[in-house]
């Protein structure tokens, strides 16, 4: 049974008025939108490693640019997503301790390993293209932070697709060890990335609830296989191949039918068995630590300084 | 003057900014927390931004010269990658101080600052220089510069002067990296004529301001620089410290195991 | 002003020493009439936060007016007294502009 207030709470997201701040909000709600929120911001940070891992090694200067504008742009996500978070009543602290500590998720995909420079393509086609899949609906989330950071994070998102593209299509008119490396790269990032969209919608038992709170506006399906029809025709630009053999045209379902996805192999990756789970959550427990005298000193500068300021 | 000289300028200039926005970019994705992890990422790609700049202009003027004086015989076309990706360590002109190695957040921003307080002077003398594209390409570097200058600055003081583990980081920070600031200010054979001629910047005009500017902050972060230490030097020159072969390794790697390539 | 109110009174009283005080961002772009919020940042002290503003919320556009305050310094109002705080009573009507019958000829009023 629901209370007048919770009525009034749903009526407002049944019509699309922005949820904020300090509006009262069920608990359920509030909770589930910071483990929304702060485990895609976790992505963004975590999603950074694979890729800052080829900028020491990027092929030309332009490449080198753009890739650390593209990582940049991903510490940049993240930070848009934490301070959303904050805003329910988190710190970041909290956050970053729940990431080390593994009680929080983040995307699975970054799990995997980076072992080509192709695989900054396949990153930025296939991962990139699946995120915005799943964000622009999200830039009317029903949450008013959590819709403004994916409204921004949108419009910054762009060149990371195309940038991506772009690297797999220069590849693809290449000599034959970078045309191997663009197949390659393709067949190892393809699963994984159709994964990323979670499990199928009979085995997410929160769907329902999320989306009638509009902080999820399409099922894990739908937006599964709208990146499938998309990428297998994109596939087609580049003269490769999605790893597939199942993977066929339906015309009266107007949609691409495609392989039955190891559900197992999604489990062991989440729960911490993916090839670079360790390395992952090692580098970022790390750069923290490392880091915690520089906070430190930091802020005991500003201490000293205010203390200064009110003595003069 | 030969055609060398110039040259040899403008590949110290793009070298200097390409070796350190190389070791900034090292940092991507491990820096002390996120905003910083950012503000590091703007300052390599600022950098990168100034090399490039450097080399197009090199190879324009490498692609040029009578092949008399050709610097690099046997290579046909240059470009800004041929510049960057297949050289050896030998042919890199840049200071011995932004090839050292990244360390700790400290020695970082103190090798930041030492070169930025450089670089800002330099280049606002630089922007004076009688070969125009040098003087477009300070004057355009000069307002990042300025911003690189402040930022790491107010870290060299935020760090000597906040706890007492940051501050003693700082001076072994400064322990390592005193000796290379000397080669800021020895003229390499082939500045001294360009510098007569007004291309290049005589360093001994731009040595006082350096180090008052690098004394003030020193002295807001309590730490003292060490008076008549020996100066390493060489890299100018195309001798460089150990380090350097290991960065151009890992950045030439794709580059040279396939040449030839579109990327 | 757009302002997204934050409330973190658990920021405001932890006693980490190696945790920063997070900072409300506002910007004004160079052809912008007014500071709008775009976001918050940890940052150890005011000039600290400027630029990191700078580096985050601008993409280092010039021309652009930074301002960064604590976000324990904002005072936000209260939206379940938004009734009586935004009172839209019935005889002000005169303040909103529907009320005006002008002729279809007078355009951007």
């Amino acid at each position: 049974m629901s209370s007048a207030i919770e009525n009034g709470f749903q009526e407002k997201i049944d019509q699309d008025i922005r949820i904020e701040p300090r509006d009262w909000m069920p608990e359920a709600y509030r909770k589930t939108l910071i483990r929304q929120i702060s485990q895609h911001a976790h992505s963004e940070i975590v999603g950074m490693l694979p890729e800052a891992n080829w900028i020491t090694r990027a092929p030309t200067l332009k490449r080198k640019a753009t890739l650390i504008a593209k990582v940049q742009d991903e510490a940049g996500h993240g930070l848009y997503l934490y301070s959303s978070a904050e805003t329910l009543g988190i710190t970041r602290g909290e956050m970053i301790d729940q990431l080390h500590q593994g009680k929080a998720k983040y995307s699975s995909i970054f799990n995997y390993p980076t072992l080509t420079w192709a695989d900054m393509g396949a990153i930025g086609w296939l991962v990139d293209g699946a995120a915005i899949m799943n964000q622009v609906p999200l830039c009317r989330a029903s949450y008013g932070p959590y819709a403004r950071a994916m409204v921004r994070i949108c419009k910054e998102e762009s060149f990371h697709q195309r940038q991506g593209f772009e690297i797999l299509l220069v590849l693809s008119k290449g000599n034959e060890a970078q045309r191997r490396m663009c197949q390659d790269a393709i067949d190892r990032w393809w699963w994984p990335s159709v994964m990323m969209f979670g499990p199928n919608d009979d085995a997410s038992p929160h769907t329902a609830q999320s989306m009638r709170w509009k902080i999820k506006r399409f099922t894990n399906d739908e937006l599964r296989q709208r990146f499938v029809d998309v990428c297998a025709g994109q596939v087609k630009l580049l003269g490769m191949h999605l790893p597939d053999p199942d993977l066929v045209w339906n015309e009266a379902r107007q949609h691409y039918d495609f392989g039955p996805i190891d559900w197992n192999e999604f489990r062991e990756v989440i729960n911490g068995n993916g090839p670079c789970n360790k390395e992952r959550l090692a580098a970022r427990v790390q750069a923290h630590a490392d880091g915690a005298w520089v906070r430190e000193a930091a802020l005991a500068h500003a201490q000293k300084n205010s203390i200064r300021e009110k003595a003069a | 003057m030969s055609d060398h000289s110039i040259i040899d300028y403008i590949l110290h200039l793009g070298d200097n900014a390409l070796v350190l926005g190389h070791r900034n970019s090292e940092w991507t994705g491990h820096g002390p927390i996120l905003e910083q992890d950012i503000a590091l990422s703007n300052i390599a790609l600022d950098l990168i931004g100034q090399a490039r700049y450097y080399y197009q202009y090199a190879s324009d003027r490498i692609n040029a010269a009578e092949h008399t004086s050709h610097p690099f015989p046997g290579q046909e076309t240059f470009t800004e990658d041929v510049l960057a990706y297949h050289r050896d360590a030998w042919d890199f002109r840049n200071c011995l101080l932004v090839e050292q190695s990244n360390g700790h957040w400290g020695k970082t921003v103190l090798r930041q600052f030492f070169f930025s307080a450089w670089q800002f002077e330099l280049y606002g003398a630089l922007r004076h220089s009688r070969d125009s594209r040098l003087a477009a390409i300070a004057a355009k570097s000069l307002k990042e510069v300025t911003y690189h200058l402040r930022w790491s600055g107010e870290w060299v003081i935020r760090l000597g002067d906040g706890t007492e583990e940051s501050h003693t980081r700082m001076e072994e920070a400064l322990n390592d990296l005193w000796k290379y600031t000397g080669e800021l200010f020895v003229p390499a054979d082939y500045e001294k004529p360009l510098a007569l001629a007004g291309v290049a910047v005589d360093l001994a005009t731009i040595r006082a301001a350096w180090v008052a500017k690098t004394g003030e902050v020193l002295r807001a972060a309590g730490l003292e620089k060490k008076e008549g230490e020996w100066m390493q030097k060489g890299g100018k020159q195309g001798k460089h410290t150990e380090a350097l072969g290991y960065l151009l390794a890992e950045m030439q790697f794709l580059q040279r195991a396939y040449p030839g390539c579109e990327w | 002003m757009d302002t997204q109110h934050t409330i973190n009174d658990i920021q405001n009283t932890l006693q980490d020493k190696t945790s920063w005080p997070l900072w409300e961002v506002f910007i004004r772009s160079k052809q912008g009439l007014d500071h709008k919020h775009v976001g918050s940042l940890h940052a150890a002290d005011a000039a600290m936060a400027i630029e990191n503003a700078r580096d985050v919320y601008t993409r280092r556009m010039e021309g652009v007016s930074i301002w960064v305050v604590e976000s324990r310094h904002i005072h936000a109002s209260n939206p379940d007294e938004a009734d009586s705080l935004y009172d839209p009573a019935n005889d002000k009507v005169y303040r909103h502009p529907t009320f005006y019958d002008l002729p279809d000829e007078l355009k951007h009023m």
